[in-house]
C-alpha cells in the first residue's frame, strides 16, 4: 500500500464539486507529479489531501492511518509539509527566522536540520540574515521549500514550485527536489511545466476536470502519444 | 414576522410608546421627544447611506452635524454692523488669501512635474500664505471680539430665514466630506474612520475657540425661529379661540402648538429624504452601490470606479447629516459648541443605524426613534433603578451617593453594550435589509 | 553668544524637554495600536480608553499604597502600582477579546466589523471608567517633583534662562527606553515574539507552521495592555488624569502609528516623536525666544505663536492627512494600505 493515498476524493468549495472520484498516491522516497490543463483541479486535489478542502466522499490515508478528518495543522504534526504556490515565506523575517518558524512545533535541537537545508540550498546560508521578502523569486522558493523541510516531514507537498522562475532556476530546483526524495522523503507536487516535471517523476497523474485521465510512470506518460498530443504539445 | 408587517409592528410600538409618554408624563415632553426622534432619524438616514449602502465607517458624524449648526447660526442671526465695520474687511481678505493660497498650491502641484521642487514650492507657498492670512485675520478678529463682548463680539450672520440654513448646512458638511473623502477613500477603511474622527474634533474645536465667528463657549442664543413664538400666540385672537375650542390652557397649548409646528417641518424633511433615499436605493445607482459593498473585487473587475462611487455616497450621507445638524440647532434656538459630544452625536447615531437595520432606510428611521426614545427615558429609568438597588443602603452612605451620581455614565455603557450585542446577535438589526 | 545660549535654554525648556516626554508617551501608545493592527488587522479605537482603564487601576492601587504609607521615596508610588494596573488591564483585554473579538475572528469577519466593535467597546470602557473613578481630574503623583529646577539651573550657569526637568519627564524617557528595548528583544529574540511576527507577516503560513493563533492573539493583548497602561500612567504623571483626555489622545496616537506605518513597531516610535515635536513646535509662542535670537529692532508685539494650543489636535490631523496623501504606507513601510 502507498505511503500516502487520497482515494476516490470527491468534493469542492461549497456548491458544485470540483474533484470527481480522484485518486492520488505517493510512495516512500518517490516523486509523484500531478499535471493537467488549467482548471483541471490540480491544486484542489492537493488541498484536499492536505485538509484545506472538505471532501464528502473518499478518504486520505497516511502511512496506513486514516487522516481524512484532521485539520491541516494536525497533518503537519503527522509529518506532512505543504509549500503553497504564493505567499509561501515570511517576507519581513530573515531567511534564518523563516527556517526557525518552519520548525516551530519542534522542541529538539534544530541546528542539524538547518545545516542540512543550507547544504541543500547553499545560497540560503550566505543570505541567512537577509529578509526573505528581499530575495529573488527562485531564492524565495528555496526558502519556502527549506521552511517546509524544517519540520522533518515524511511527505513534502509542493504546489507549482517553479511558477514564475526562469528555466535555469527551474532545473536547479528540480535537481534539489530529486535530492530531497533520495533522502527518503515522499514528494507530491503540482506542476505547470508538465514535460520537465514528468521527466523527474516516478509517478504521474494527468487530471482533467477533477478526475484521473491517465496514471502511469513519468516515463510512460512522456512516451504515450495520446498524452503527448493532448497535454504536452506534441 | 416578515416584511411590511414587521415594519408596521415596530413603528406601531413606537407610536404607542410616545402616546404613552404623552398620557403618563406630558404631551409637551412627548412632542419634544418626537421632534428629536425625527431629527435623529434623518441623521441616521445619512449615516445609513454611508454605512448601509456603501460600508463606509464615518466616526465624525459629530463634526458634520456641528457644521450644520454653524450654518443655522450664520444664516439666521442678524449681522453685527459695528463688528463688520472694524473687522469685516480683514476677515474677507483673510478668506481671500486662504482661497488664493490653496489655489496656488493646487496649481503648482498639478503643473510642476519634478517632485522635490514641487514639494518645496507647495510648502513655501503654504507657509507664506499662512503668515499672510494670520497677519490680516488676527487684527481683524481681535477687533471684532472687542465689540461689545458681553452681547456680541462676533460678526453675526446674514439675517436670513433660518430654514435656508438647512440646505446650507448640508453644503458645508458635504464640502468637509469631500475633503476627507478625497484623501482617505480608496485606502483602508481604518484611515477613513480615523480621518473623520480627526476632522470632527477639529470642526468642534473651531466652533469652540473662534469667538469672532461663533462667540465660542459664550454661545449664540436666540436664533430666530421658523415657527411662531409662544408669547405672540398667546396674544393672537385666533389662537385663543382655538385653545378654547380644545378646552386647553392657552399657555400649555401654545407650547404644544409650537412643537407641533416644528414636528411638521421636520416630518416633511424626513419624508423627502426618506423618499429620495428609497428611490436612490432602488435605482441602478443603489444596486451598483450595494454590489460594490458586497464584493469590491468583482465590482472593480466589472469596471466600476469604486473610489468615485464611495466619494459620492460619502458626500451625500454627510449632506444629510449636515441638514439634520442645522435642524437640530434650529430647534434648540441656540448654538452651543460645548454640546457637541462624540457620544451624543457620533456614537448614538451609529447605534441607531446598527440597531435599526443597516442598509434599510426604514430601519434607520426606526433606529432613530427607538434609540432616542430610550436615550431620553433611560435617565429617569436609570436613576430610579439605582435608587431601588441602593435602597438597602443608608441614605447618605458614600457608596449609594457615588452610585446615584454615576448613574449618568451608565448610559454610555448601556449604549456600548446595545451596539455590541446587536452587532453580535442580530447584525441585521430590527428591520433587516431586503435582499 | 549669551543670547544664543539663553535662546537655546528657552527652547529646550519649553519645547525640547516637553516634546521628548510627550513623544515617548505617544510612542508607547502608538506601539500598542500598531501591535494590535499587525496581528488582528484592525485599528483599535478602544486603545485610548484602554489606557484610561489601565491608568485608573494604577491610580486606585497608588492611593491604596499611599494610604498604607508605602512609597518609593523620591520616585512616584505609581511606579510600584504599575504592575497591578498592567495585570488588571491585561485581564480586561483578554476578557473583552473572549467576549467580543474572538467571535468575529472565527467568522473571519470584515475588518470594519472589528472597527465598529472596538468603537462599541470604547464606549463601554469609557462608561465603566467614569463610573468607577468619575469624569474629573485626578491627582496621584507624589515623591520629588523636579530633577532640576529653572532657578537652580540659572544659579549653576549664571544664565538668564533656566531649564526645568520634571521627575515625571525623566521617568517617562527612561521607562520608554526600557520598554522599547524589552519589546524589541521580545519580538526579535524569543520564540513567542518571532511567532507574533510570523503571524503578522503571513497568517496562513504561520498556521501551516503550527503556530497557535489563539496564543499569538493573547500575547498581543497582554503586550497592548502593558503598553497602554504604561503610556497612560506616564501621561497621567506628567500632565493629569482625566478620562476624556485619553479619548482625545486617540487622534495623535493613531496619527503617530500611521505616520510611522501601521503595523511597524519602529515606525510607531518615530511617528510618536514626529507628532509630539510638530505639535509642540507649532503651538509654542516664540515671542521670548525671538527677543534672544533676533536683533532687537525686529521685535514684534505678537506672541509669535504659529497655532493656538486649542488646535494642537489639528497638527496631528494635518500630518496624518499629508502622510495619507503622499505616502499612505508611512515613513517606514507598514502592513496596511
Amino acid at each position: 500500500m502507498s505511503y500516502l493515498i487520497g482515494e476516490g476524493m470527491t468534493g469542492g468549495y461549497g456548491g458544485a464539486d470540483i474533484l470527481h472520484d480522484c485518486t492520488i498516491a505517493a510512495e516512500k522516497g518517490e516523486i509523484a507529479v500531478i499535471v493537467g490543463p488549467n482548471g483541471a483541479g490540480k491544486s484542489t486535489a492537493m488541498k484536499a489531501i492536505f485538509g484545506m478542502l472538505k471532501i464528502h466522499t473518499g478518504k486520505v490515508m497516511l502511512d496506513g492511518e486514516e487522516i481524512t478528518a484532521l485539520s491541516p495543522q494536525a497533518r503537519v504534526g503527522k509529518g506532512m509539509a505543504f509549500v503553497p504556490q504564493t505567499n509561501n515565506v515570511f517576507p519581513s523575517m530573515s531567511v534564518e527566522e523563516n527556517l526557525e518558524m518552519g520548525a516551530f512545533l519542534r522542541r529538539d535541537d534544530i541546528n542539524t536540520t538547518m545545516e542540512q537545508v543550507y547544504e541543500l540550498f547553499p545560497i540560503l546560508k550566505t543570505k541567512r540574515k537577509q529578509n526573505a521578502g528581499e530575495l529573488s523569486g527562485g531564492q524565495r522558493q528555496q526558502v519556502a521549500v527549506g521552511r517546509a523541510l524544517m519540520t522533518q516531514p515524511k511527505l513534502l507537498m509542493l504546489d507549482e514550485p517553479t511558477a514564475g522562475v526562469s528555466p535555469i532556476v527551474m532545473d536547479e530546483l528540480f535537481d534539489r527536489i530529486i535530492e530531497v526524495a533520495r533522502s527518503g522523503i515522499s514528494i507530491l507536487m503540482v506542476e505547470q511545466n508538465a514535460r520537465q516535471a514528468l521527466n523527474i517523476a516516478d509517478k504521474g497523474y494527468v487530471l482533467v476536470q477533477g478526475a484521473n485521465r491517465y496514471t502511469d510512470t513519468g516515463e510512460a506518460l512522456l512516451n504515450d502519444p495520446e498524452v503527448r498530443k493532448s497535454f504536452l504539445g506534441g | 414576522m416578515k416584511g411590511i408587517f414587521r415594519h408596521v409592528f415596530f413603528f406601531g410600538i413606537m407610536v404607542g410608546l410616545i402616546v404613552l409618554v404623552g398620557q403618563m408624563q406630558s404631551w409637551n415632553l412627548a412632542l419634544s421627544i418626537l421632534n428629536l426622534c425625527l431629527i435623529s432619524s434623518i441623521m441616521a438616514l445619512g449615516v445609513n447611506m454611508q454605512w448601509g449602502y456603501a460600508g463606509l465607517f464615518n466616526v465624525g458624524v459629530m463634526g458634520f452635524a456641528a457644521l450644520g449648526g454653524l450654518a443655522a447660526m450664520l444664516i439666521s442671526m442678524p449681522p453685527v454692523h459695528e463688528a463688520l465695520a472694524v473687522g469685516g474687511k480683514g476677515v474677507f481678505f483673510g478668506l481671500l488669501i486662504l482661497v488664493a493660497t490653496i489655489a496656488v498650491c493646487v496649481f503648482l502641484y498639478r503643473k510642476i512635474a519634478f517632485p522635490p521642487l514641487r514639494m518645496l514650492l507647495v510648502i513655501v507657498v503654504s507657509i507664506v500664505g499662512y503668515f499672510l492670512l494670520r497677519s490680516v485675520l488676527d487684527p481683524a478678529t481681535v477687533a471684532i471680539e472687542k465689540v461689545n463682548p458681553a452681547a456680541t463680539g462676533y460678526l453675526g450672520g446674514f439675517g436670513l430665514p433660518i430654514i435656508l440654513s438647512w440646505p446650507v448646512g448640508g453644503i458645508l458638511a458635504g464640502a468637509a466630506a469631500w475633503l476627507v473623502g478625497k484623501i482617505t477613500l480608496g485606502l483602508r477603511t481604518d484611515y477613513l474612520a480615523i480621518a473623520t474622527l480627526g476632522i470632527s474634533e477639529i470642526i468642534v474645536a473651531v466652533l469652540k475657540h473662534e469667538d469672532w465667528l461663533t462667540r465660542g463657549v459664550k454661545n449664540v442664543t436666540g436664533l430666530p425661529r421658523p415657527v411662531p413664538y409662544e408669547v405672540n400666540l398667546q396674544k393672537a385672537d385666533w389662537f385663543l379661540e382655538l385653545a378654547a375650542r380644545f378646552g386647553m390652557d392657552p399657555v400649555t397649548f401654545s407650547s404644544i402648538f409650537v412643537k407641533l409646528c416644528y414636528g411638521l417641518l421636520f416630518a416633511v424633511v424626513l419624508l423627502i429624504v426618506l423618499y429620495l433615499s428609497e428611490k436612490a436605493l432602488r435605482s441602478p445607482w443603489g444596486r451598483m452601490m450595494r454590489a460594490i459593498r458586497d464584493n469590491e473585487v468583482s465590482a472593480s473587475a466589472m469596471g466600476k470606479n469604486i473610489k468615485a462611487r464611495h466619494l459620492q455616497v460619502f458626500i451625500l450621507g454627510s449632506i444629510v447629516v449636515g441638514i439634520a445638524g442645522a435642524m437640530l440647532t434650529t430647534l434648540d434656538g441656540q448654538l452651543t459648541p460645548t454640546a457637541y459630544q462624540p457620544l451624543r452625536f457620533t456614537f448614538l447615531i451609529w447605534v441607531m443605524v446598527i440597531v435599526g437595520g443597516s442598509g434599510n432606510n426604514w430601519g434607520a428611521v426606526l433606529g432613530g426613534f427607538v434609540i432616542w426614545f430610550f436615550w431620553i427615558e433611560a435617565e429617569p429609568l436609570g436613576l430610579w433603578l439605582m435608587d431601588v438597588l441602593t435602597s438597602g443602603l443608608d441614605t447618605d452612605s458614600a457608596l449609594r451617593l457615588h452610585l446615584l451620581e454615576s448613574a449618568a455614565h451608565m448610559r454610555l455603557m448601556t449604549m456600548g453594550l446595545i451596539l455590541l450585542l446587536t452587532l453580535r446577535f442580530s447584525p441585521r438589526g430590527l428591520l433587516p435589509e431586503r435582499r | 553668544m549669551e543670547d544664543f545660549l539663553n535662546a537655546f535654554a528657552l527652547i529646550s525648556n519649553f519645547v525640547l524637554v516637553p516634546a521628548i516626554a510627550y513623544g515617548s508617551q505617544l510612542a508607547l501608545g502608538a506601539l500598542g495600536v500598531t501591535l494590535v493592527f499587525a496581528i488582528l488587522r484592525f485599528s483599535n479605537f478602544a486603545h485610548g480608553d484602554t489606557m484610561a482603564f489601565g491608568t485608573m487601576v494604577t491610580i486606585l492601587v497608588t492611593w491604596w499604597f499611599q494610604s498604607m504609607g508605602i512609597s518609593l521615596g523620591p520616585l512616584p508610588t505609581a511606579l510600584l502600582a504599575l504592575p497591578f494596573g498592567i495585570a488588571a488591564c491585561a485581564a480586561f483585554l483578554l476578557i473583552s477579546d473572549r467576549l467580543v473579538y474572538r467571535f468575529y475572528r472565527q467568522q473571519r469577519a470584515d475588518p470594519v466589523i472589528y472597527l465598529i466593535a472596538s468603537v462599541g467597546l470604547m464606549f463601554v470602557t469609557n462608561g465603566f471608567v467614569r463610573f468607577i473613578i468619575g469624569p474629573d481630574d485626578q491627582r496621584f503623583a507624589d515623591g520629588e517633583r523636579f530633577i532640576i529646577r529653572a532657578r537652580e539651573f540659572k544659579q549653576m550657569t549664571g544664565m538668564a534662562e533656566g531649564i526645568t526637568i520634571k521627575v515625571s519627564q525623566g521617568i517617562t524617557v527612561v521607562t520608554m527606553i526600557i520598554v522599547v528595548a524589552a519589546l524589541f528583544w521580545f519580538l526579535n529574540k524569543t520564540r513567542a515574539g518571532k511567532s507574533m511576527r510570523a503571524y503578522s507577516d503571513n497568517e496562513d503560513l504561520a498556521l501551516l507552521s503550527g503556530i497557535n493563533p489563539d496564543r499569538v492573539v493573547a500575547i498581543t493583548w497582554i503586550l497592548a495592555a502593558a503598553l497602554a497602561t504604561i503610556a497612560g500612567t506616564l501621561y497621567g504623571l506628567d500632565k493629569s488624569y482625566k478620562p476624556f483626555t485619553y479619548f482625545q489622545l486617540l487622534l495623535p496616537i493613531f496619527a503617530a502609528a500611521i505616520v510611522g506605518g501601521l503595523g511597524n513597531p519602529l515606525g510607531a516610535i518615530a511617528g510618536g516623536f514626529v507628532i509630539a515635536f510638530s505639535e509642540i513646535f507649532v503651538t509654542y509662542a516664540y515671542k521670548k525666544f525671538a527677543s534672544y535670537a533676533l536683533p532687537e529692532e525686529w521685535a514684534t508685539g505678537g506672541l509669535l505663536q504659529l497655532l493656538s494650543t486649542d488646535y494642537k489636535f489639528a497638527v496631528s490631523f494635518m500630518i496624518l492627512l499629508l502622510v495619507l496623501l503622499f505616502k499612505p504606507t508611512g515613513i517606514f513601510r507598514g502592513t496596511g494600505v
